[in-house]
């Protein structure tokens, strides 16, 4: 199988980055290629790494309370990009009904305080394997 | 529409996912290649390698924005190290370039080095001939450190800059080997910090004492990213570079000379896989492992008959 590329992101202006760094040590450590873009991210930053980077997943963290906005809009600009191929996930300060609705609109699990990096590792190579093999 | 046909209409998630496949290696690769050398051979190609924090991922981020503010659409490779460990990779030099991830004349990818044991340079070199072939008028290829491969890579580039910073001063010695020999242009990065001109001058010292192949004369350079000084310069001396090549030997011998090396990296990416299946898959090796760890061999005369071996093996 290939590579599993992981494009993780802050988006906006909250700047506590210390999670997502675990979480970038976590994935790296299980063998995955992590692309970690920095701080304040837009949308359309986030969605047009992605898509250069050809990663599989983009994994957002958002503690700022703004994810019903920022989660929406990648998972829009996945969709007009045509990269609607790319799964998006996230974690961060999100209450349980919030995760729900951003669910419907096809985001994946939001991981919250508490989560293992297991658990995070485990998502991520799972879904990983039901990803459709695009054709040539 | 096709992956290729998407290519060919400039389609960058088309691009990104042909270089998974060739990356990846995965069945059909050779057939894109094969279909897309017919549109590559113009882009300019552009190492830039240094040691880790020297600001290598700065000067490109400067480099692409002078680039594309002049209407060059300018492809980039940023290498960072695999773990050889876990096989995984941090890679992070976009976090320097962000805002070029919005420029539609730039196009970023990162790469892992995915292990020792070659295919780096082949890899990278396949994906500079794939952004080439996408229309790119430059390639620039960021790498770390001086090892086999980075020469290799090197030696795939029209032009090469080292970039240092003052603090390296003492490492100047120890750059001498390998990371001095492959430069055209030396880059100081960083250069308002102190010591900058001491080792411009410890630099011109031992820039005397470089064999040289012809009268190209290494120019230092002295930049500051983050401030966005000396980029015009850096930029001046690659396009120098460029010329001096270009009037230096003919077109044809340099194009020669780089079908040679590519087809060389090919040949021998080709052979080393064919080695490994092989070897992995025969028994005599197993069995001379056994006797070298008995006693009853050594891995010398053993290495010896299994090239003997293996050469009927390979040309089967």
């Amino acid at each position: 199988m290939d590579k599993i590329r992981v494009l993780l992101a802050k988006p906006g202006l909250d700047g506590h980055d210390r999670g997502i760094k675990v979480i970038a040590a976590a994935l790296r450590d299980a063998g995955m290629e992590v692309i970690y873009t920095g701080l304040r991210q837009t949308p359309d930053k986030i969605v047009s790494a992605a898509i250069q980077e050809d990663a599989q997943f983009i994994g957002m963290s958002i503690l700022s309370g703004a994810h019903m906005t920022l989660f929406p809009a990648v998972a829009k600009l996945l969709k007009e990009k045509g990269a609607e191929n790319i799964h998006l996930f996230g974690g961060g300060i999100v209450p349980d009904q919030d995760a729900a609705k951003l669910e419907e609109i096809g985001v994946g699990r939001i991981f919250t305080p508490g989560a293992t990096t297991e658990e995070i590792v485990t998502y991520i190579r799972d879904t990983a394997r039901d990803l459709p093999e695009e054709t040539l | 529409m096709g992956l290729l046909e998407r290519f060919e209409n400039g389609d960058q998630v088309a691009l990104a996912r042909i270089i998974s496949r060739v990356e990846n290696r995965r069945t059909g690769y050779q057939d894109i290649l094969a279909r897309l050398y017919a549109h590559a051979g113009r882009a300019q190609r552009i190492g830039l390698t240094g040691p880790p924090g020297a600001g290598k991922s700065s000067l490109v981020f400067r480099l692409g924005e002078l680039l594309s503010a002049s209407g060059k659409k300018v492809g980039i490779i940023a290498v960072d190290p695999t773990s050889p460990f876990t096989g995984g990779a941090l890679l992070g030099d976009r976090i320097r370039m962000q805002d070029l991830s919005l420029d539609p004349n730039i196009f970023i990818r990162s790469m892992a080095t995915r292990g020792s044991t070659g295919g780096l340079a082949e890899a990278t070199r396949d994906t500079t001939m794939v952004m080439d072939a996408f229309g790119f008028d430059l390639v620039l290829i960021e790498t770390v450190g001086v090892g086999q491969v980075e020469l290799d890579i090197a030696r795939a580039c029209d032009s090469v800059v080292v970039v240092f910073v003052p603090e390296s001063g003492d490492a100047v010695q120890a750059m001498k080997a390998g990371l001095m020999e492959i430069a055209d242009i030396y880059c100081l990065n960083k250069a308002d910090r102190d010591g900058a001109e001491r080792l411009v001058l410890e630099l011109q010292s031992v820039l005397g004492l470089r064999q040289r192949t012809n009268n190209w004369e290494y120019p230092i350079i002295q930049t500051q990213a983050i401030n966005n000084i000396g980029i015009d310069d850096l930029w001046q001396a690659i396009k120098n570079h460029r010329e001096f090549c270009q009037s230096d030997t003919s077109p044809e011998d340099r194009q020669k000379e780089r079908i040679a090396n590519d087809l060389l990296t090919i040949v021998r990416g080709k052979v080393d896989r064919r080695l490994r299946s092989v070897l992995r898959d025969s028994e005599t090796f197993e069995k001379v492992v056994a006797d070298i760890l008995a006693g009853s061999t050594n891995p010398y005369s053993a290495a010896e008959r299994l090239v003997a071996e293996l050469s009927t093996a390979l040309t089967s």
